[in-house]
């Protein structure tokens, strides 16, 4: 019997709001344990929740560049639970009037594009974080608590692990081109749990899902979904039966792990939440917003191919983080060639990233100093070669290119007496060289020019050094 | 008449972690029952021409701007905790 996969994602992303969703802490990642929290936060009596104007505004911008409809009329309803992560004892969400419904996004998997559904997005507070020690207590860093969050659902859309993890790369891209959200996993700004259930191929309905949690990394989640389709056909096929089950994935054994067996749904008794009044979203805000939302990366990615004549390729490489784009847009903006600026960011820049592990804001280099540095190519004033060397320097510690050359003398000679000068006295030492070219052996005059930069540690012009050493030749 | 049974009633215990004796659960069956049939009154109500709410109050867009605001300290915010380490608070440990 062959199997089909189905599989939903429930994604939940922090969004980088000044202060908390329903209190004026400061809400911003990395502060001490407890030092972002007040009285609204740590749940004392008697205190009262304000909602956030701009928590509301972001949530609206990431659903609207999800492509759903935004809802008039919601409100915010109450979740509750037991758990010391949240001090209230409830979670303020929302349950039946999602901020955002009926959205979609365009994934593209080995060169074929479809359309997944998002379900909803809706916006809550987040939790605390607690940190498990083995002498039987947990330690709990209210900080977290009330940090704005959406949780964004998507369709039972996605057919393999694959398209799992491209629908992960695009939402986390286009949530990053609207600004709303960093989106950094190891930070915990963007979080997965992922759904997963087998059909036999040609049957409706849906089979007994299993769900995924503990995925730190999108490969995690692409790896735990392959490692559960995997088990779930195995356990299938022996006729076996697939319980309602949470799992976490394992990063050492690289397996999913059960954590319970789910009895009957969860039971939050969810009511309207009455210390917040409803909210209404008129057609004025929802323009107001929609107008602020920036090029996202689908429609970056189609200027660049055909306005800046760049090829696909580099489009989608170019597009596919927020500050790479940015960057090039900076660099071209300041007159370096369009060619040129994506040849170094796809190239060298993003090179170094990767060894040093790095994010694009975390380098000395400038778009400013990229773009200085495509210029003295252009202008012959150093050249490819060279310039590596000046981008080394950059990359490491900034500064101005033009200094960089002067500074370490490399400035590339393009003066033909002084050329000839150095030309004439190597080619009085390699006569063989000579006799080797004029024989026909066009390695020899590879040889000569690399001597000749050799001498002029790399800094001549190669293509004149190319035509002088010939010409000299011809002479002799 | 009783609208709740006594099912509902341990079920609703359980979910608020209340350990409750039997003798308990009959007397709060029939006490929430009572409670449930009084709120049934709003039934004999017409309300044909209102419109549904979620709010008792004829209020919306309750907002404020985002500005963060120091309120208590760290200090102040552990003062009140049972039990505390490492400037966190500390709990028995739950594996969810």
């Amino acid at each position: 019997m062959n199997f089909e996969t189905i599989i939903g994602l429930e994604v939940h992303v922090e969004l980088k709001t000044n202060s908390k969703i329903f209190s004026p802490s400061d809400n911003h990642f990395g502060a001490e344990p407890n030092s972002n929290v007040n009285p609204i936060d740590l749940g004392y009596p008697g205190v009262l929740p304000v909602l956030n104007e701009e928590a509301v505004n972001f949530a609206m911008k990431a659903a609207m560049a999800l492509n759903c409809e935004i809802a008039t009329d919601t409100k915010f309803d109450r979740k509750n639970y037991f758990y010391p992560d949240n001090p209230k004892a409830y979670q303020i969400s929302q349950f039946d009037q999602p901020i955002g419904e009926h959205g979609s996004i365009e994934i593209e998997v080995e060169g074929k594009k479809k359309t997944i559904g998002i379900t909803r997005l809706h916006l809550e507070e987040d939790a605390g974080k607690l940190t498990h020690s083995n002498d039987g207590y947990s330690l709990v860093d209210y900080n977290r608590q009330g940090t704005p969050l959406i949780e964004i659902v998507s369709e039972p859309d996605l057919r393999s692990p694959a398209e799992a993890y491209a629908y992960l790369e695009k939402l986390k891209n286009i949530i990053q081109y609207t600004g709303v959200s960093d989106c950094k996993m190891e930070e915990g700004s963007l979080r997965c749990d992922a759904n997963i259930s087998l059909r036999p191929i040609g049957q409706e309905e849906f089979g007994v899902k299993a769900e995924l949690k503990n995925l730190n990394s999108f490969s995690f989640v692409q790896k735990g979904l392959e490692f559960e389709e995997v088990r779930q056909q195995k356990v299938l096929l022996s006729g076996g039966e697939i319980l309602q089950e949470t799992r976490r994935y394992d990063e050492q054994t690289k397996e999913t792990i059960l954590m319970r067996v789910k009895e009957g749904s969860d039971d939050y008794r969810y009511f309207p939440e009455p210390d917040l009044v409803p909210l209404y979203i008129d057609e004025a805000w929802k323009e107001r917003i929609r107008s602020e939302i920036p090029e996202l990366p689908d429609v970056r990615k189609e200027r660049y191919i055909s306005e800046l004549d760049l090829p696909a390729y580099d489009a989608m490489v170019l597009t596919s983080t927020k500050e790479m784009s940015d960057f090039f847009e900076a660099t071209i903006a300041q007159g370096a060639d369009v060619k040129q600026a994506s040849n170094w960011l796809m190239g060298e820049v993003s090179a170094y990233m990767n060894k040093q592990q790095k994010e694009l804001e975390d380098l000395a280099l400038t778009s400013d100093g990229l773009a200085k540095m495509i210029k003295l190519i252009e202008d012959g004033t150093i050249s490819s070669k060279i310039a590596k060397k000046v981008f080394a320097e950059l990359v490491e510690k900034g500064g101005d290119p033009e200094k960089i050359v002067k500074d370490k003398g490399l400035v590339q000679i393009s003066d033909e007496g002084q050329l000839k000068e150095i030309i004439t006295a190597i080619l009085d030492q390699n006569e063989q060289s000579i006799v080797d070219y004029k024989n026909g052996k066009d390695r020899a005059l590879g040889f000569l020019v690399g001597q000749v930069m050799k001498q002029t540690k790399g800094q001549a012009n190669p293509p004149m050094v190319n035509k002088i050493i010939i010409e000299e030749m011809e002479k002799r | 008449m009783s609208e709740i049974s006594k099912e509902q009633v341990k079920h609703v215990a359980h979910l608020a972690r209340l350990a409750i004796t039997e003798e308990e659960v009959e007397k709060m069956t029939k006490q929430l029952g009572d409670i449930i049939e009084y709120a049934e009154l709003l039934n004999d109500l017409d309300t044909e021409n209102v419109e549904p709410t979620t709010h008792v109050l004829n209020l919306k867009n309750v907002m404020r701007k985002d500005n963060p605001r120091e309120w208590i300290n760290k200090e102040d915010a552990l003062n009140n905790a049972p039990d505390k380490k490492d400037g966190q608070f500390r709990v028995p440990s739950i594996l969810e």
